[in-house]
């Protein structure tokens, strides 16, 4: 059984476009994905296109205009919204993208103290600190203080310090010099093997791969795929959907190609498959309606055509 | 600091400018006015004033010199501390300056604290209640306030409190016909609750609007969707982050309002009859009184001055972020 499992989820928001005129937007639609325990997730995604409200779902903070449907399941129980506040930053926690989501006018101390579930607060606060290798002076200190490192170590230690069964990391790597994204690296990993599911919501496909077990490659609001670290190799053979096959094409250290045309826009969807207008292998069938998922050698895919 | 001393010495230099360019200004203004301080100190009697004796005044006076001797004579006086005579109050400017400050400083600090205490709890209430029929009442009230005359507003108090309710007298500092030393304090404070109310609530709309906008404002922010994401929420977070990174704007806001304050205290006290800085300056406006309408123009020069000058140190004390980032 898997620690967090989710089942179709759709966002939508609605807006008012013109005087009184209601327009719903869906942004996320019948996305499946399952972390299990000691296991990282990778969701990767262009920018902008949605994956953090992915993160925001889970915790049932998104904002009052949106809906959400399908089902979200924390260890064997359906998570509702009054069971989401109840968990919200004690068993799934979030690792926010940058230093902005901190209180500029607290001290970095008492807020990564806010964290803490157990026990005492400033002791918890002071260990965690040591094992990042955060000064004590850290502490003391005020967010726009922080360097890039320091913030990401900072952010990343709220999360371990509450001792949450889920992470969930938001864009953890934007802006950030290699090292630090070794380092990110480890502490995730670390995460895992302390027993954590981790989800990382990320655009950056290398980092992704280095660091997680699985991928979840995001299109259009959607999981288009889900495969093992382990397919993207060589040519990309072993993966199924035709965009994960030429996103990594498109990588710098394989082939280079880039893919023509660009995502299509969450109000802008095409009735069937949302790749199809980008993709060579597409036909008539693929115009028609969404694919449905199929499970293929360990993965799942949603093409008609898969092999 | 080195900051320090030269935040300090920027305002020195600032502040002198400023009154220069003041006084300067007053002057010229006040020497183009139509009224004649001869007649205006002499008022009724004036047909029983010769040419001879007019012509002697303004000797006195040095009323026949040239503007800008005048003012230089004037202004060198200044420098050595001598603001010169009132010359409807035949005392020294500087001891009338004081004894009607006082008075409006009670006025103005009640004024002050009240507006500001109700409207950051009114500006808190329409942000939490955004877009809900508290927050449109409070919006609309503001609105309506802002663009009420202070005068007006205190014509109103008058009628209902002073003339139908009869529950405060209609104007003063004190009991007419009453010996300085049989007035009590609580005379003092019927005297003061309605010009003083009138001036709190003109000038409730501006902490009010600023205040909503503003915790609109971080109520959307990454910070409080992150603190929201911790599990963190109602009261404490709104206490937490929220009250946290609204109050130094607001406090900054009420400080630089002095300007307003003292505009509203001239028209409050001079609605209310009440003696105090507001009543002087209307009243050496009138009658042309040139020592004592400068001397109090130099006064609210300052004070406005101060005000800014205390928004400006408090935010740059306080805020982590004003002051020099410190390396790690």
């Amino acid at each position: 059984m898997s620690t967090l499992e989710i089942h179709d989820l759709s966002i939508s928001f609605t807006k008012y476009s013109k005087g009184l005129r209601q327009e719903t937007t869906q942004v996320i639609h019948n996305l499946n994905v399952s972390i299990n325990k000691g296991e990282i997730v990778a969701v990767v995604g262009s920018s902008g296109s949605g994956k953090s409200l992915l993160a925001h779902a889970i915790l049932g903070i998104l904002p009052g205009n949106a809906s959400v449907k399908g089902r979200i399941v924390y260890d064997g129980q359906e998570l509702t919204e009054q069971r989401k506040a109840e968990l919200r930053g004690t068993e799934i926690v979030i690792v926010p993208q940058s230093v902005k989501f901190l209180d500029p006018l607290m001290k970095i101390g008492s807020q990564v103290q806010t964290s803490v579930r157990k026990g005492n607060a400033a002791v918890a606060q002071k260990k965690i600190f040591e094992k990042y290798k955060l000064k004590p002076l850290v502490e003391k200190l005020f967010p726009f203080q922080l360097s890039g490192g320091m913030a990401r170590r900072v952010l990343l230690s709220m999360a371990v310090v509450s001792e949450a069964n889920v992470v969930i990391a938001d864009e953890p790597t934007p802006g950030l010099d290699a090292d630090v994204i070794k380092e990110a690296e480890i502490s995730f990993r670390e995460l895992a093997d302390n027993g954590s599911a981790v989800m990382l919501i990320t655009h950056d496909i290398e980092f992704a791969l280095k660091t997680a077990d699985k991928i979840a490659v995001f299109y259009a609001g959607t999981t288009v795929e889900v495969a093992p670290v382990s397919d993207f190799s060589g040519k990309g053979e072993n993966l199924r959907h035709p965009y994960t096959k030429a996103l990594w094409r498109a990588l710098p250290q394989n082939e280079f190609i880039p893919i023509k045309g660009s995502q299509p826009l969450a109000n802008h969807l095409p009735k069937g498959c949302p790749f199809a207008p980008r993709c060579e292998n597409a036909t008539l069938d693929c115009l028609k309606e969404m694919p449905e998922e199929k499970m293929l050698r360990g993965g799942m895919v949603r093409c008609l055509y898969a092999t | 600091m080195r900051m320090i001393f030269s935040f300090i010495g920027r305002k020195v230099i600032r502040l002198l400018s400023l009154l220069f360019a003041i006084s300067v200004i007053t002057f010229i203004l006040i020497s183009h006015s139509p009224i004649d301080p001869i007649q205006a100190y002499i008022g009724a009697d004036m047909m029983r004033v010769g040419p001879e004796q007019r012509e002697k005044i303004a000797e006195n006076w040095g009323l026949d010199e040239p503007p800008a001797e005048q003012f230089f004579r004037w202004g060198s006086s200044v420098l050595q501390g001598d603001l010169g005579t009132s010359m409807i109050y035949r005392r020294p400017v500087t001891e009338i300056i004081y004894e009607k400050f006082l008075h409006s400083l009670a006025l103005m600090i009640i004024a002050w604290l009240l507006s500001g205490l109700i409207g950051f709890i009114l500006g808190i209430a329409a942000a939490m209640k955004k877009d809900k029929w508290a927050d449109r009442i409070i919006k609309w009230y503001c609105y309506t306030l802002a663009a009420t005359p202070t005068f007006w507003m205190g014509l109103l108090l008058l009628m209902i409190f002073a003339v139908w309710l009869e529950w405060f007298p209609i104007g003063m500092g004190v009991p007419a016909g009453v010996l300085t030393e049989n007035v009590t304090l609580a005379d003092l404070i019927s005297h003061i609750v309605l010009p003083a109310l009138t001036l709190s609530i003109v000038g409730v709309a501006n902490v009010a609007l600023h205040t909503r906008q503003k915790l609109i404002d971080v109520l959307s922010s990454e910070y409080i969707l992150f603190a929201r994401a911790r599990g963190e929420k109602g009261f404490t977070l709104i206490w937490r982050h929220g009250i946290r990174n609204i109050s130094l704007p607001a406090i900054t806001l009420h400080f630089a309002g002095f300007s307003e304050l003292f505009g509203g205290a001239v028209l409050a006290e001079q609605v209310f009859s009440y003696p105090g800085l507001g009543q002087a300056t209307v009243e050496a406006g009138l009658r042309g009184d040139v020592p004592l309408l400068l001397g109090l123009v130099i006064f609210s020069t300052l004070f406005v001055f101060a005000g800014n000058l205390l928004a400006d140190l408090i935010s740059f004390l306080v805020d982590p972020r004003m002051k020099e980032r410190r390396p790690v």
